[in-house]
């Protein structure tokens, strides 16, 4: 089911927070398209350095996609699907985020489950 | 005096013996050939030295007075010697030869067996016997302990002499200049450089060392030298006019030092030298003469390259497969004699028969330039270049290469207003054109540099070499690694990413002159699509460089990278350190005791940096905003450690304690360190500031170091430590502080606007095209006329500065920005230290994942 995060003002745009989802971390990053406001949920661990830190990363484009920068070492991953461009066998989980008005809504399987 | 037993070598283990008279470069040069052609084991060398020391390079002699000390001039140590087996005498000076014996004797009694022996005594200044030229305080420019002497002398001297024109003659005179003394050049001929220029050169030149305050006296022959009346001697001249000078210094010429040579019966020049074949041998077969004590078809050279051309050719005859020969050698130079450019290439006179020249005098700028062309007008003869040298090395390469002259020899020098491009392709030189002569570097093996990777100039010099010694080569070594660049097909692509089809210092004049303040304004009016972790950061960086706004502005916040975007250096478990601004590492004991109780309160790990100044670690993100809050309302301000900025100003104790300071380098530091904080630019920046010669404070390894002196500061620039250390460069001496902060503002805003991403100063340095001699003329002799728009631009910038986290910590909005949850007050459970010799350190992955089980 969909948890209410925050509110989109709460993040910066074209940048990051993180959020505790559950037990879990996941960087919101707001990314204005052609006018239209997109919030993309990413892990927010970082298994290169082993830091919760994602969140803090540029976001940018590489050809068409849309990715962040890792602060620590700079790989890059995917903002849609997680996927590491510098390592093939890394790929961070992904959340299906939200907007309603001004609210962020991040969908929590384990809530559901539960 | 010998640094070795005197155990003689027998010829027992069948090694040839070498013996060389002479320890100066060209000597050395043929030891270090002997030693790379990997010939010890079947030779031995054995050196004399007449020289208190081993070699040296005598011709960056005059570099001595930059710091007094003969340990940056040395080219031989007892190490390398040693570990090739070179037994090397200094101090002792070979007085005979025996040839029938094949024996040297020296002035102590040793005496040594030679199978070969190699004379490269070089030569020795010229004194004409007039009488006086043996009183007190005269001297002559060739070796350390003359530069000592002089030095000396200058202590009590107002004013100084040298006796000569010429090349050696004029860059003594800058040296007494530069002493402080008021000095005199006194010239027989009736021009400056009459070896290298005509009458023409000759009279600008000298219009342009008048105007640097020395004096010029030409068709002057001195008859006597006696005691002075308001000097300490007073020179007389053939014309009844005379000269009054406390320091008399004697450049009239170099003559062979071929003592040896005569006494021993080998074959000389009518005018001395020894004379010696191609193979650089002299009329005795077991005998070579190498450098300048040796006459090559009747001719003595006088520099260096054509003594380390000999020195290889001897090395190669002796130990190798004799296949090198000395066939002559190109006498042209080029060399900046007190800030003036004076090139003279070949036949500058004009004396083979038939030839024409052409000149082009431009007297407002004082320049002159003057080809000599063959009767066809087809071959460039010579040159003379004086004011602007830039042309000297097409011409040069023109000259050597036969190459044939457009239709108009004259557009050769004439001006190129309408900006055409210069009459040489480089494409027109053959591969075996020697580009860089110093160093004896072909186009050839410039080109295969390129095609193996070298794609600038700083890469293509460290691996050829060229452009690195007299730099006279600089651009012409540009040219052909751009033209060889585009044959490979290689536009050497300088987009900044794939956003902006720019480099860096185009974005930066795009965001002056436009006056753009945001990235959205930036890639919408310049680039394209979102940016990315390359062009933000930039754009951040040169946005600050311009404006100096508040970087966390929320136009500007999502644009920092990892360090400032929470202002603080972040480590390797997500953690942050702080590094507050300690300005010339100078503290008072309450400020260090608030600094011990921040860290108690907040368990921080601290250390003390190699800058001079406190770390504090291990800050989790949330916590920022609180060490800020008690350390601002303690009196500090932010460090900007984790800025691409002005880091910090390392000081050394200086004069107010230190028993051999000469001047405050504290307090000069403190306010540099205060004058550029918060100066944001394309790679961090560190200064250093030293009170005196010894240089406690490291400053010549910084991108600005400055060291006191009697009469002012010494400024160097470009150095860095790192990964790469590179020795700064003296950029200017003895300044007064107002000129001297004038120059760093212009050389660090130069800097800023024209680098590269990520490239400091050193780097920047390597890849600008003219170095130190470009810089200099743009950042103290204004040629680009900016140096006014510079300094505003710095004020600018020291006008508008704000501490980031005084800002940070009086905005409620910002400060709840550093939770690590947006919705949750919690901290980040990832993050776990463990004990350290007293301190936390953040715990391992596997103490991580122990200690997780233990809190479940
Ligand atoms: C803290 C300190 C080490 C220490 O404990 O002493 C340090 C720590 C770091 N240095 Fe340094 N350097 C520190 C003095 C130096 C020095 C010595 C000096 O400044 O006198 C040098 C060599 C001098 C020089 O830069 O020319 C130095 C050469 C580097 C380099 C290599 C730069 C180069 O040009 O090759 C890097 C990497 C870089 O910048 O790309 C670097 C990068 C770093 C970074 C920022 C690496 C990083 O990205 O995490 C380190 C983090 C600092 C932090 O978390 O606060 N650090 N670093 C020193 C901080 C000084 C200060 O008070 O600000
Ligand atoms: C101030 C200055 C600036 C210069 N600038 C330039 C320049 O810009 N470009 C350039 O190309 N050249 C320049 N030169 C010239 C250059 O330095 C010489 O060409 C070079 O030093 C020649 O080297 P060498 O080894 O043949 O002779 P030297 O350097 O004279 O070395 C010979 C050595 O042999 C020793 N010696 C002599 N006789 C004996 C003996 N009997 N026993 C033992 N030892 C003995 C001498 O003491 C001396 O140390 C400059 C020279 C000076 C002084
Ligand atoms: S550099 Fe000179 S003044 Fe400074 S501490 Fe060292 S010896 Fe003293
Ligand atoms: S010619 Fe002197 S460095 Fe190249």
């Amino acid at each position: 089911m969909y948890q209410l995060v925050c509110e989109l003002d709460d993040i910066l745009p074209n940048a990051g927070v993180a959020a505790l989802v559950g037990d879990e971390q996941v960087a919101l990053f707001r990314v204005q398209l052609e006018g239209k406001e997109h919030v993309f949920g990413i892990s927010n661990y970082d298994p290169f350095s082993d830091a919760n830190v994602i969140s803090r990363g540029i976001i940018g484009t590489m050809g068409d996609e849309l990715v962040v920068a890792s602060p620590v070492y700079k790989q890059h991953f995917s903002l849609q699907t997680g996927q590491c461009f510098e390592d093939e066998t890394v790929r961070l989980k992904t959340w299906f985020v939200s907007i309603d008005g001004n609210k962020v809504y991040v969908y929590d399987k384990k809530i559901e489950v539960a | 005096m010998s640094s070795q037993s005197e155990t003689q070598i027998s010829n027992e283990s069948g090694a040839k013996r070498i013996v060389v008279v002479g320890n100066g470069p060209v000597a050395h040069h043929f030891i270090e050939s002997v030693v790379q052609g990997n010939k010890l084991p079947d030779f031995h060398i054995c050196v004399f030295g007449e020289e208190p020391r081993l070699a040296y390079d005598r011709v960056h002699l005059t570099a001595w007075f930059e710091t007094r000390d003969a340990a940056p001039l040395m080219m031989a140590s007892e190490e390398f010697y040693q570990t090739h087996g070179v037994e090397h005498f200094a101090n002792e000076k070979v007085i005979t030869i025996d040839r029938d014996n094949k024996t040297v004797k020296t002035e102590s009694g040793l005496e040594k067996p030679y199978d070969f022996l190699v004379l490269a005594t070089g030569s020795f200044p010229f004194v004409p016997p007039v009488p006086g030229h043996d009183r007190k305080n005269v001297f002559v420019y060739r070796t350390i302990e003359d530069l000592e002497a002089i030095t000396k002398a200058s202590e009590s001297a107002k004013t100084g002499v040298v006796i000569g024109g010429g090349l050696l003659g004029l860059e003594a005179a800058k040296a007494l200049h530069d002493l402080g003394m008021q000095t005199h050049v006194v010239e027989f001929a009736p021009r400056l450089m009459a070896v290298q220029v005509d009458d023409g050169g000759g009279s600008l030149l000298r219009n342009k060392i008048e105007a640097l305050g020395v004096g010029v006296h030409t068709n002057k022959n001195t008859q006597q030298i006696v005691d002075g009346e308001n000097a300490f001697h007073r020179m007389e001249f053939a014309d009844d006019s005379h000269l009054e000078t406390d320091v008399i210094v004697f450049s009239a010429g170099i003559r062979p030092r071929d003592e040896l040579g005569k006494h021993s019966g080998l074959v000389m020049g009518d005018r001395g030298g020894i004379a010696i074949n191609n193979l650089c041998q002299t009329s005795d077969e077991s005998i070579y003469a190498i450098g300048e004590c040796a006459l090559w078809n009747n001719r003595i050279f006088g520099l260096i390259s054509p003594g380390n051309q000999m020195a290889k050719v001897a090395a190669d005859a002796i130990c190798g497969e004799a296949s090198l020969e000395f066939t002559g050698a190109d006498m042209s130079t080029k060399l900046k004699l007190m800030g003036v450019d004076v090139a003279s290439i070949g036949d500058a006179h004009g004396q083979s028969s038939g030839s024409l020249s052409y000149t082009f005098f431009n007297q407002a700028e004082e320049i002159y330039k003057k080809i000599v062309v063959s009767d066809d007008k087809k071959k460039l003869l010579g040159a003379v270049l004086i004011g602007d040298a830039e042309d000297y090395g097409n011409l040069l390469q023109l000259m050597l290469n036969a190459i044939d002259l457009p239709e108009h020899p004259d557009a050769l020098i004439l001006p190129q207003r309408d900006g055409s491009v210069s009459v040489l392709g480089v494409d027109s030189l053959p591969d075996s054109a020697i580009i860089c002569s110093c160093n004896g570097v072909s186009k050839g093996a410039i080109c295969s540099a390129v095609a193996e990777g070298c794609h600038t100039i700083g890469d293509v010099k460290s691996a050829t070499k060229a452009a690195t010694s007299c730099g006279g080569c600089t651009a012409l070594t540009t040219q052909v690694m751009n033209a060889k660049l585009a044959s490979l097909g290689m536009e050497v692509n300088t987009h900044l990413c794939e956003h902006f089809p720019y480099t860096r210092q185009e974005l930066f004049h795009l965001v002056r002159v436009e006056n753009i303040h945001t990235f959205k304004d930036l890639i919408e009016k310049h680039g394209h699509g979102l940016g990315c972790d390359i062009c933000k950061p930039t754009a951040a960086s040169i946005f600050a460089s311009c404006w100096n706004e508040y970087v966390l502005k929320d136009e500007h916040h999502n644009l920092q990278d990892t360090n400032d975007y929470y202002l603080g250096n972040m480590q390797k478990d997500g953690t942050y350190s702080i590094v507050p601004r300690i300005a010339g590492g100078e503290i008072t004991p309450d400020k260090l005791i608030v600094l011990g109780e921040v860290a108690k309160e907040f368990n921080l790990y601290t250390k003390i940096t190699g800058g001079q100044r406190v770390d504090l670690f291990g800050a989790r993100v949330e916590q920022l905003p609180f060490i800020w809050r008690k350390l601002i309302d303690a009196g500090f301000e932010t460090g900007h450690a984790y800025g691409k900025s002005v880091r910090t100003v390392k000081s050394c104790v200086g004069s107010t304690w230190c028993r051999y300071g000469v001047d405050d380098s504290v307090g000069l530091a403190i306010e540099i360190e205060n004058r550029y904080k918060g100066l944001r630019s394309p790679h961090k920046l560190k200064f250093a500031v030293s009170g005196c010669t010894r240089e406690c404070a490291e400053a010549q390894s910084k991108d600005i170091g400055v060291i006191a002196t009697e009469k002012g500061w010494n400024l160097y620039t470009c150095g860095n430590g790192g990964m790469k250390p590179r020795h700064a460069d003296l950029f200017a001496s003895d300044l007064d502080k107002e000129t001297l902060i004038k120059y760093i503002d212009r050389l660090l805003m130069f800097y800023v606007r024209t680098a590269d991403r990520l490239q400091r100063t050193s780097v920047w340095f390597g890849n600008l095209e003219g170095g130190l001699d470009y810089l200099r003329s743009v950042i103290i002799d204004d040629k680009l006329e900016i140096a006014e728009e510079l300094e505003t631009q710095m004020q600018s910038i020291v006008d508008n500065y704000q501490c980031e986290w005084r800002t940070t910590i009086e905005d409620p909005i910002k400060v709840k920005r550093f939770n690590h949850f947006v919705n949750s007050k919690r901290h980040d459970e990832n993050i776990l230290f463990v004990q350290e010799r007293d301190q936390i350190r953040p715990a391992t992955k596997a103490e991580r994942e122990i200690k997780m089980v233990e809190m479940k």
